[in-house]
């Protein structure tokens, strides 16, 4: 179990390396085909209702958020870094690995200091594809009862 | 000079900067807009579904509550104990039996009376509230409500005119093309807060002209751009203002002289998965209405997304923009998948309602450095007709009319 702990601990570094550095075609890899990935309020969450702030369904959508954000998303430049802490694993029987994290992103707009811009869990399904563990599930509940000003790059 | 101690630019179609960031202005508009005699959007029906379901709302920049009594009356009150002033309810929803106060334990029912009191005859002999104390007389603050189509509404002015006359006859029929007494389905809630006064984010709604340049995501895929047919529509004076646009999956693949003006307009960009930007036509029309009412709420059908922008002012310099998101509770599984999918567009992280915020908050800022300068709402002539154009900013003149007008800015 901790040599697992100690997988999804470089997996969830990797990863959010990768959106610090805006490698968004990088983010994507981290995601099976059939791979869901789902950024949704603690307020929704908590009562079970559907509705998410980003939903993609499927590695297209997932491709498609990324393209999105690089030819038709108006927005001011910013530097985001991710931290991640907190790695539990839930389960890990069969092929499935159900596992959470926190994450903590703090946003530095153009012109201001930087600000905590989002607080949250993963909650995750994780399967081998090969040797590497991929989301089949990313399920990302945010705390924040509002989101400053908008959510532009993937959490 | 205006009651305000500001004078509006003399000439036409002129909006000057200090509307959006003088504090004394902005506690004039929640007295004059939020304490006067206009209807407030509280919530839908659909959120307080059984008896005793309450949830928490805001008029302007005063918490109140939404309740569903046990005799299925609603009832809006406001989320302030009579006693002290402390918020009694805490929590966004849920379902409770009575509100009790958490600082000294006031307790009343879902109407708002006050039921009891710890105390009230004190203690051991001793303290205790005067003994012509009348209960009757504290209870919490009860709006006046009118409900209609499953959408909930409330007036703090006893003498409020009727909620029919208020919306007028244009807005009520595009009510009920979505909120037709069919039963609604709650899908959730997102919000966001943006560094911008309230009126910027009321005239986005009411900008046509700007949705045909920087929403690429809409021009790119044809739900929403200058050469379909549009309606841009000022009702009540200015009060309210509709836009009604057209949408064809030909339209995508259409050039002419109005896309070679669209800098935005993206014809190489492609989706993998197309099924965010492909709407059914489930009101027959091919047709997105997009209606924002006075005060504060903006009902929007984008496709199969379908959800009510409720405009919460916080400062004069802050606004929280509420998502509510619904769909019918008979949808199948298809259109309820759909609803979620395209649901992607629009929020804090919206393909096209990004742009919006990422736009709003800059304009706060610069507003706030320059009071004095003067914007331009010449799009369309200087005058407040309606216009079948979407390149036109009459609805922001309209609004500004009737803006003047009630807030005695000649």
């Amino acid at each position: 179990m901790s040599a697992l702990r100690a997988e999804l601990r470089d997996l969830y570094d990797d990863y959010a390396s990768r959106l610090d550095e805006m490698d968004l075609d990088g983010w994507c890899g981290f995601f099976t085909d059939d791979g869901t990935y789902k950024v949704i309020s603690f307020e929704n969450y908590s009562q079970d209702l559907p509705l998410a702030l980003i939903e993609c369904r499927g590695i297209g959508m997932i491709r498609d958020r990324v393209a999105a954000i690089r030819e038709t998303a108006v927005y001011e430049p910013r530097q985001l870094r991710h931290f991640v802490s907190g790695v539990h694993v839930d389960r890990a029987e069969g092929e499935v690995v159900a596992a959470r994290a926190n994450f903590l992103v703090a946003e530095s707009l153009s012109d201001r200091e930087p600000q905590i811009a989002m607080v949250g869990r993963y909650l995750d399904r994780l399967v081998r594809v090969g040797a590497a563990l991929r989301f089949r599930e990313r399920l990302c509940v945010v705390d924040n009862y509002r989101v400053r000003t908008s959510l532009v790059v993937p959490v | 000079m205006s009651t305000v101690g500001r004078t509006w630019p003399a000439e036409a179609a002129r909006v000057p900067a200090w509307v959006y960031t003088d504090p004394a202005l902005f506690a004039r508009e929640i007295d004059v807009f939020f304490q006067g005699p206009s209807w407030h959007y509280v919530g839908l029906e659909c959120e307080v579904p059984e008896r005793g379901a309450y949830k928490r709302s805001w008029i302007g920049t005063r918490p109140v509550l939404l309740v569903r009594d046990e005799a299925d009356a609603l009832h809006v009150l406001e989320n302030r104990c009579a006693h002290r002033g402390s918020m009694i309810c805490w929590q966004n929803r849920g379902v409770v039996k009575d509100f009790t106060c958490p600082y000294h334990q006031w307790n009343y029912d879902l109407r708002g009376n006050l039921l009891g009191l710890p105390f009230l005859r004190g203690a051991m002999g001793k303290g205790g509230m005067p003994a012509d104390f009348n209960k009757a007389e504290h209870g919490l603050r009860r709006l006046t409500v009118a409900a209609r189509g499953g959408v909930v509404w409330a007036t703090f002015d006893r003498d409020a005119p009727a909620l029919e006359a208020y919306l007028g006859t244009e807005i009520l029929a595009e009510l009920d093309r979505t909120f037709s007494g069919r039963p609604l389905r709650l899908l959730g809630y997102n919000r966001q807060l943006l560094p911008c006064n309230w009126k910027h984010y009321l005239e986005n709604s009411r900008d046509p002209y700007h949705a045909t340049l920087l929403h690429s995501f809409f021009l790119t895929f044809g739900l929403l751009r200058t050469d379909t047919a549009f309606r841009a529509a000022p009702t009540e004076g200015g009060r309210h203002g509709i836009m009604a646009s057209t949408y064809s999956p030909e339209t995508a693949k259409r050039q002419n002289d109005a896309t070679r003006q669209m800098a935005a307009l993206k014809s190489d960009f492609r989706l993998e998965d197309t099924e965010v930007v492909k709407p059914v036509d489930e009101f027959g029309d091919s047709s997105m209405h997009n209606y924002s009412v006075f005060r504060a709420v903006f009902f929007q059908q984008h496709g199969n997304s379908l959800a009510v922008r409720h405009i919460i002012p916080k400062s004069e310099a802050a606004t929280e923009l509420a998502w509510t998101h619904y769909g019918y509770a008979d949808d199948d599984e298809a259109m309820r998948r759909r609803r979620l999918i395209q649901a992607n567009l629009m929020g804090p992280a919206g393909y096209v309602a990004v742009d919006d915020s990422e736009v709003l908050a800059q304009l706060g800022t610069v507003a706030r450095s320059a009071p004095d300068s003067v914007q331009v709402i010449e799009m369309g002539g200087r005058d407040t007709a309606t216009q079948d154009t979407m390149v036109t900013e009459t609805l922001i003149r309209n609004f500004y009319r009737f803006y003047r007008e009630q807030m005695g800015l000649a």
